[in-house]
């Protein structure tokens, strides 16, 4: 029942495409019926005994049975539990309401702070950037943010931005700089020394020692997107010399 | 753009290019060339409603066609609507509440099938944009010369010398009419004759977007 997933791992899917899981009549009597789990990651959905594939995309797979499309997109969509860059738009009571680039504000309580109570207020400005967790994100309620985890502490989460420049990549670009082990940064670290934020939106935050090195950096961020491997190295090499 | 004879239905469409993410700002950019037609499509989406125009369960889908002069008119609006009624029909909206999806076609030339040309481009900036789709949808043409020859994505001459103009959005997953535009005077047999030339053109359309995705996907796999 899984092969015909399977067979397709690393394939292009287009929206329509649909995966029959077809049942049969005969029942061995040799073997014991085993009952296969599938879980269906973002681009797949179910359709009664139907895998029906809804975006555009690479069919992707990850031990023991998680299916994915992995699609190209630049608009995000809120989902719980993810870290995003937000920006403070209005103070209204006792909570802000803060710009996460999807389709409506998404709302941060002035107590989720770590050590935040009613009469010690965090010190949060319209305009700030704000590093928060989704708390509640679906697509019927209004999505809700915290800065702080599950046990109070705030963990990276919480106001910062000063002196850095905040810019706009795809999530791809964000995902793969995500990855533990992964190339581009392992590249950067041997450039400039800087500090990096990145927001599952899409948004990235970069401070270097220098305007003009933080200007680099978030350049080389953005053009390592659409590069091989080869021309990122390049480029990395060139800036290094200083020739840029 | 070629006479199909009507024992054997051997359909030719005219030369197909296609380009995905050309724009910068837009969440979904697309164009598509049909011949000498050529049209530009940008989509705008999940993105903020004004509270009037919401809808609590599904997501509200405007769509707008700029012609390359001069301002919209009565015939833009029709077209809009046709465009609306197909992508409506074919997007799952009902995942996105209360957001609006905003679709807008510009016509950067007008050789003929301007409409089916419009749905072309349309589908390609969906998928683009990574916005959850049932399924795949393209647009026909097909042209009634006044000899009663059948001919697909005519030319604006082919066009204006043919006595009935239809245009058909097919879906990709049962080859199923989503809608139909027509204009002039044809017969039953003839409207089912050109039903299902589309239904065949459709295929093609729907292998060459397989082609060029895989395509677009093949420099980052």
């Amino acid at each position: 029942m899984e092969s015909c997933l399977k067979v397709k791992v690393g394939a292009v899917l287009l929206p329509g495409d649909v995966f029959t899981f077809i049942k049969t009549d005969t029942i061995s009597l040799t073997e014991s019926l085993k009952e296969e789990k599938i879980i269906c990651g973002p681009g797949l959905q179910r359709n009664g005994d139907d895998v029906v594939v809804c975006k555009s995309g690479v069919l992707r797979h990850k031990n023991p049975n998680l299916y994915w499309v992995d699609s190209q997109q630049r608009r995000y969509v809120p989902v719980k539990g993810e870290s995003v860059i937000g920006i403070v738009t209005t103070k209204s009571g006792d909570v802000f309401k803060v710009d996460v680039g999807g389709s409506e504000q998404a709302s941060l309580s002035y107590l989720a702070f770590e050590g935040a109570t009613k009469r010690n207020r965090p010190n949060v400005q319209v305009g700030d950037l704000v590093y928060a967790q989704f708390l509640i994100a679906n697509k019927d309620m209004e999505p809700e943010l915290v800065c702080i985890d599950s046990s109070g502490r705030a963990n990276g989460l919480g106001v910062f931005g000063a002196g850095g420049l905040l810019f706009k990549g795809s999530l791809g670009l964000v995902r793969r700089l995500l990855m533990p082990q992964n190339e581009i940064l392992k590249d950067l670290e041997k450039l400039y020394p800087c500090e990096l934020v990145l927001g599952m939106n899409g948004r990235l935050w970069v401070r270097a020692a220098t305007v003009q090195k933080t200007l680099i950096v978030a350049n080389l961020l953005e053009s390592s997107e659409n590069m091989s491997a080869q021309q990122r190295r390049t480029l990395f090499k060139r800036v290094a010399d200083g020739n840029l | 753009m070629e006479v199909c004879s009507s024992d054997g239905f051997n359909v030719t469409l005219r030369e197909f290019g296609c380009e995905q993410c050309l724009l910068s700002r837009p969440d979904g950019s697309s164009s598509f060339i049909q011949g000498d037609t050529s049209v530009l499509a940008a989509v705008y989406g999940p993105a903020e409603v004004k509270v009037s125009k919401e809808i609590y369960d599904r997501a509200t889908l405007e769509v707008v066609i700029q012609t390359k002069v001069g301002l919209p008119s009565v015939k833009e609006r029709s077209q809009e609507q046709c465009v609306r009624e197909t992508c409506e029909a074919s997007l799952l909206s009902s995942l996105h509440p209360r957001s609006s999806l905003t679709l807008i076609l510009q016509v950067l030339h007008d050789d003929g099938s301007l409409l089916s040309c419009f749905l072309n481009a349309a589908c390609m900036a969906f998928m683009d944009a990574g916005l959850p789709m049932s399924c795949l949808f393209c647009g026909v043409t097909c042209a009634i010369a006044r000899d009663g020859q059948v001919i697909t994505d005519p030319t604006a001459t082919q066009e204006k010398e043919s006595r009935a103009l239809l245009t058909f959005a097919i879906d990709s997953t049962e080859q199923k009419v989503l809608m139909s535009s027509t204009k002039g005077s044809f017969s039953v047999h003839e409207l089912q004759e050109c039903i299902a030339i589309s239904q065949m053109a459709s295929e093609k359309i729907f292998q060459f977007y397989r082609e060029s995705v895989q395509r677009r996907y093949s420099k980052t796999l």
